[in-house]
């Protein structure tokens, strides 16, 4: 159903064209021979009923609107309501004017004009309408498709950002359990980074966007807890720029792109792995480089890319409408993953 | 009673070796770091009972038993691994979900105590479905005399039937690797491979050519050059596969 507002819009349109017509014919009548009293009630009872009848259809269409057959419809309706439009009038006139022997010879010889023009305007006002409700039905669908498609890309981000890794989770509950009978206070600080941690990961959208400082803090807590589980052969190496510093990003992007260097890293190669995070800022974009080491041999091109950059691309997507900010590289025995993010938001 | 703990994790290992304090009759032999350390203590110590992560660095823990000729009994430790999981439940060895206690840990040792080995069959059918999870199919471990070679699925140019073995043919050569031919045709079926006779199955990717052989049969020439058989039933595989 379309909006009271702009149904009154559409019936005061009725109503001017109405009055505009009358006019027309009133100007046309005076013409003629017949007087002013006559004129007026020619037109008045001509018009007052098409146009009262044309207000139930229009409003009639308000509730419903043809959707199949629709100009069958109008031609239906436009050439019954002209037609008992007609005779109405004509019973009508006849009854207060049937005295009048010159204006009803002048009724009779127009009756057949009369249906026509008063057809032409019904199926004019008529078509005019269903078009005007058709247009307000498309605008609001698209107003509710819009807001699906919102919602929808809120939900997808939401869920994007909240995927945290079980393995990461269970893997170091259980390390939290291996301390606790051999350094207990050791135990006692992974917990608490641990659920430092969560909670950043639980945080709702309330501050969809950070600065680098703060995801940096953020991502130094995730790589603590990182190593305490892997001990000696995970090492990191963090590099921030000055001026990056102060540059935004999405909340929670940069961790799941480190979780996943540290985990190729970790599972493709044996012994040490550096991990090294380099930010700075490039033109007007945040730029941030994540290295891991990996072995050429064993690895399939480009393929082992996967777990979880897949998300980290839709999810840049869904912020930016953009494929490209996210791209992976080798150089010697090294894998590199840049991200880009755009500082003009 | 020998025992060997293998998990990349530290800290996991010094949990079961806490555990383990309260066995005086079990005794760790080696702690390994990954897989490629794992086959060497257990090929030198050939312990009774290892304990065994299963995401590791380079093989995993499932890829490390395959290349064991007789696996002693495994207690398998992980923390989250859906295909793993799928893995034990549908065939009932006792494994410890990380983080475990002692108590949960107790039961899988007195089970392993109570029945000494588990069935080797068990094992096998786990690693049978084991090598259905994405990572393990795409790729195959094989003993390369005392090194371990994994071998990417699209770089197997063709496989022979060898008795108890399946030879694998690669550009750098051929290993073997114990496991039945319907294994590897399940297996490769998603990657371009048919098997075209009894004993081959060939990366169909590689064919440059057909041609007919006596009477029903056929031979195919690899881009490698090799030459391999066609039956009937193997070319009508073929052009499945192939799509003609």
């Amino acid at each position: 159903m379309v909006a009271a507002e702009s149904n009154r819009k559409l019936l005061l349109l009725n109503l001017s064209w109405w009055i505009v017509v009358s006019l027309i014919h009133a100007f046309i009548l005076s013409q003629s021979a017949l007087t002013v009293n006559e004129i007026l009630i020619d037109t008045l009872v001509s018009f007052g009923l098409l146009g009262g009848i044309c207000f139930l259809i229009v409003n009639n269409m308000r509730y419903y609107l043809p959707q199949r057959e629709k100009y069958w419809y109008i031609l239906f309706i436009s050439l019954s309501v002209s037609g008992f439009c007609s005779v109405m009038s004509k019973f009508l006139l006849k009854l207060l004017m049937g005295g009048n022997a010159l204006y009803m010879q002048e009724m009779h010889q127009t009756t057949g004009i009369r249906f026509g023009i008063g057809f032409l305007l019904v199926s004019c006002i008529a078509m005019m309408s269903l078009l005007w409700y058709n247009q307000e039905e498309q605008k609001q669908m698209d107003a509710r498709k819009i807001e699906a498609e919102q919602l929808a890309r809120e939900a997808e981000l939401y869920k994007l950002r909240q995927q945290l890794q079980p393995h990461f989770l269970f893997n170091s509950l259980n390390s939290i359990s291996a301390l606790t009978a051999s350094h207990p206070e050791k135990a006692r600080h992974m917990i608490n980074q641990l659920s430092e941690f969560l909670r950043g990961t639980l945080k709702k959208d309330e501050k969809q966007w950070n600065s680098l400082a703060e995801e940096m803090q953020y991502l130094e807590l995730y790589l603590e807890i990182e190593k305490v589980r892997f001990g000696y052969r995970l090492r990191t190496d963090i590099s921030c720029e000055d001026a990056a510093l102060e540059l935004k990003l999405p909340a929670m992007l940069l961790q799941p792109v480190v979780e996943n260097a540290i985990k190729f890293g970790l599972y493709d190669t044996t012994g040490e792995v550096l991990i090294k995070v380099a930010a700075k800022k490039q033109d007007n974009s945040l730029k941030v480089e994540v290295e891991n080491p990996f072995d050429p041999e064993t690895s399939q091109p480009l393929k082992g890319t996967g777990f979880g950059l897949p998300s980290i691309q839709r999810r840049l997507f869904l912020l930016f409408a953009r494929q490209d900010l996210l791209s992976v590289h080798k150089e010697d025995n090294h894998f590199i993953t840049t991200i880009l993010i755009p500082q003009n938001i | 009673m020998n025992t060997i703990i293998i998990d990349d994790e530290p800290l996991a290992r010094s949990i079961v070796k806490e555990y383990l304090q309260s066995y005086e009759e079990i005794k760790i032999v080696a702690e390994c770091n990954d897989g490629f350390e794992g086959l060497k203590a257990i090929q030198q110590h050939e312990p009774d009972l290892i304990f065994l992560d299963i995401q590791m660095p380079k093989i995993n823990g499932f890829e490390m038993l395959e290349l064991i000729e007789t696996p002693p009994s495994v207690i398998f430790t992980t923390a989250f691994d859906e295909f793993a999981i799928k893995a034990f439940e549908s065939n009932a060895v006792d494994y410890l979900l990380k983080p475990f206690s002692k108590d949960r840990f107790d039961k899988a040792v007195q089970k392993y105590l109570q029945q000494k080995k588990a069935s080797p069959q068990k094992t096998e059918a786990i690693l049978e479905s084991a090598a259905q999870s994405p990572v393990q199919q795409n790729r195959v471990v094989v003993k390369d005399g005392s090194k371990i070679k994994i071998i990417p699925v699209n770089q197997i140019q063709y496989l022979e039937a060898a008795d108890d073995y399946v030879k694998i043919f690669t550009a750098e050569g051929s290993f073997l690797k114990k496991k039945t031919m319907s294994y590897f045709e399940q297996s490769l079926q998603s990657f371009q491979f048919a098997r075209t006779h009894r004993s081959y199955i060939v990366n169909t990717q590689l064919i440059t050519r057909i041609d007919p052989y006596e009477k029903d049969s056929h031979i195919l020439l690899l881009s490698t050059g090799a030459k391999l058989p066609v039956s009937k039933a193997g070319y009508s595989k073929l052009k499945d596969v192939l799509g003609i």
